[in-house]
């Protein structure tokens, strides 16, 4: 009867006060739309693509990001200039698919197509959600300031011929006999 | 038209208050499981939050009223109102203060305690009508649930009739003027706030609509307006049982001078709704056996055992 008593009657008395405390305690609540959470600089959000420090567009449309994507939410088309530098023609996300999963930032071998700690991405419109190159291309270099890909790359381009690039030697000349 | 007991005036104020408090209620029980649980609650439409019960009345009415085509429809239709009616019913014997109340039966202990008895049967209806297994489950649960405890909620409360000598409620507060019943009555005070958070089906007793197990018990099928006849009829079986416990164990109306006596009565039943809620925020559900055992293995024995003890004692006393 004691020990009944005790297992219901007491300790339910217990977990009441207990519980009770719990008033006087601050609350956990952050309020979002008045104070904004502060992100972590690797969050993985609104997906933009970067231009190099010379302010030309990073991505080659090399289409391994929408190769990656698991949701296939990436869209583009390869146009090159008359310099010989492979650009997107037309570069979409539908960020109604996007699960941002970050894969195409991994896939990326320009650095072009980064993540960003933005994720207030809601829209009315369901077609809202489809953003073209326009939309995606930002002014800055994102996370990688002086990443420049046709200048390390061995790819020959008007203005910059094979060898010249950075940390690259000059060709060998296979039919020379010299040592 | 004058304030007296039985005047149209009271019974209007009254009906009007408690359903307004009792939707209230939504509000209030939400802020306070925030408060409880470190976080804040509903606090967005209007001034903190208040104008919550207008939104969610707007939705509730506004849902489609809808009768599953395998359901009863009779009985369908006519167990939410049950819970409402009877509820309504039972706040008619409760004296609220000297000059409030519907009617001063000289039965009101034994009216509140019938018309429980009768909300039993919107329970049992509801979920035999709604033709599914898990409404049947709750149906089930919530009828022995109820008439288990009505056993001992109703000996319970034979100790302070013992003491004051009458059913009448107003007549037990004002034989309370030299002191609270709480005090003789501990016992039958803890048994009769057991059994009334189980009548009401409150947690940690919601075993009828326990959402883990039976999805929502006997109103699974419900919807609209139907359902917020049972919502709400829970949250006037709060403001019942918390105006029962103010009016038999700590003095109804009675207080300080100072105080108006209704601003007294709503302080001190405000205070049970309080707890009411604090009782779901801290204690997790007990199984169905458990609760069953509880019952007839350890309280019917101790209501007993305290009626027994306190009719010794009034006859000791007369005896003197």
């Amino acid at each position: 009867m004691l020990r009944l008593l005790k297992d219901t009657l007491v300790s339910q008395v217990v977990t009441l006060w207990k519980v009770f405390l719990h008033a006087f305690d601050k609350t956990d609540t952050v309020e979002y739309p008045d104070v904004k959470p502060q992100m972590f600089s690797r969050w993985r959000g609104r997906i933009i693509l970067s231009r190099d420090p010379d302010g030309e567009e990073r991505c080659v449309a090399c289409n391994l990001c929408a190769v990656a994507c698991p949701v296939d939410c990436i869209a583009l088309q390869k146009a090159e200039d008359e310099e010989g530098r492979w650009y997107p023609e037309f570069f979409r996300i539908n960020f109604s698919r996007c699960i941002m999963c970050g894969f195409c930032e991994e896939a990326c071998p320009t650095h072009a197509i980064q993540l960003t700690p933005d994720f207030e991405m809601a829209e009315y419109v369901r077609q809202d959600m489809v953003w073209e190159k326009e939309d995606l291309l930002i002014n800055g270099t994102g996370k990688y300031h002086d990443y420049n890909f046709y200048r390390i790359a061995g790819k020959k381009i008007g203005g910059k011929d094979k060898g010249e690039a950075r940390n690259e030697a000059v060709p060998v000349n296979v039919r020379s006999l010299l040592p | 038209m004058r304030f007296e007991v039985g005047s149209a005036l009271s019974i209007g104020a009254i009906l009007f208050t408690v359903i307004i408090v009792a939707a209230m209620l939504i509000w209030v029980e939400r802020r306070l499981l925030g408060l409880w649980q470190e976080r804040l609650g509903p606090n967005r439409v209007g001034p903190f939050g208040l104008l919550q019960v207008v939104a969610d009345m707007i939705k509730i009415f506004a849902k489609e009223d809808w009768v599953p085509p395998f359901a009863d429809r009779f009985s369908f239709l006519l167990a939410p109102p049950i819970i409402m009616v009877v509820i309504l019913m039972s706040f008619s014997v409760i004296p609220f203060a000297p000059g409030v109340g519907v009617i001063d039966s000289d039965i009101g202990v034994l009216f509140v305690l019938a018309m429980a008895s009768l909300g039993a049967y919107s329970v049992m209806l509801g979920g035999l009508s709604s033709n599914n297994k898990y409404a049947l489950l709750g149906s089930l649960r919530a009828a022995a649930q109820m008439v288990s405890y009505e056993v001992f909620m109703g000996i319970s409360l034979l100790g302070v009739v013992a003491l004051a000598g009458t059913f009448n409620l107003r007549e037990i507060v004002l034989s309370q003027a030299d002191g609270w019943y709480i005090l003789p009555q501990c016992v039958g005070f803890v048994i009769f706030l057991i059994a009334g958070v189980a009548e009401s089906h409150r947690l940690p007793f919601d075993i009828p609509e326990a959402e883990q197990e039976i999805v929502a018990g006997y109103h699974t099928e419900y919807s609209g307006m139907k359902f917020g006849m049972f919502f709400v009829g829970e949250y006037l079986g709060v403001v019942l049982v918390s105006s029962l416990i103010v009016v038999l164990f700590f003095g109804g109306w009675l207080g300080p001078a100072f105080l108006p006596p209704i601003v007294c009565f709503v302080l001190k039943a405000s205070v049970f709704v309080a707890f009411f809620v604090l009782l779901r925020a801290a204690i997790p559900r007990p199984r169905y056996d458990q609760l069953m055992n509880y019952g007839w293995l350890f309280l019917l024995p101790l209501s007993l055992l305290n009626l027994l003890l306190t009719g010794a004692f009034v006859l000791w006393q007369e005896g003197m």
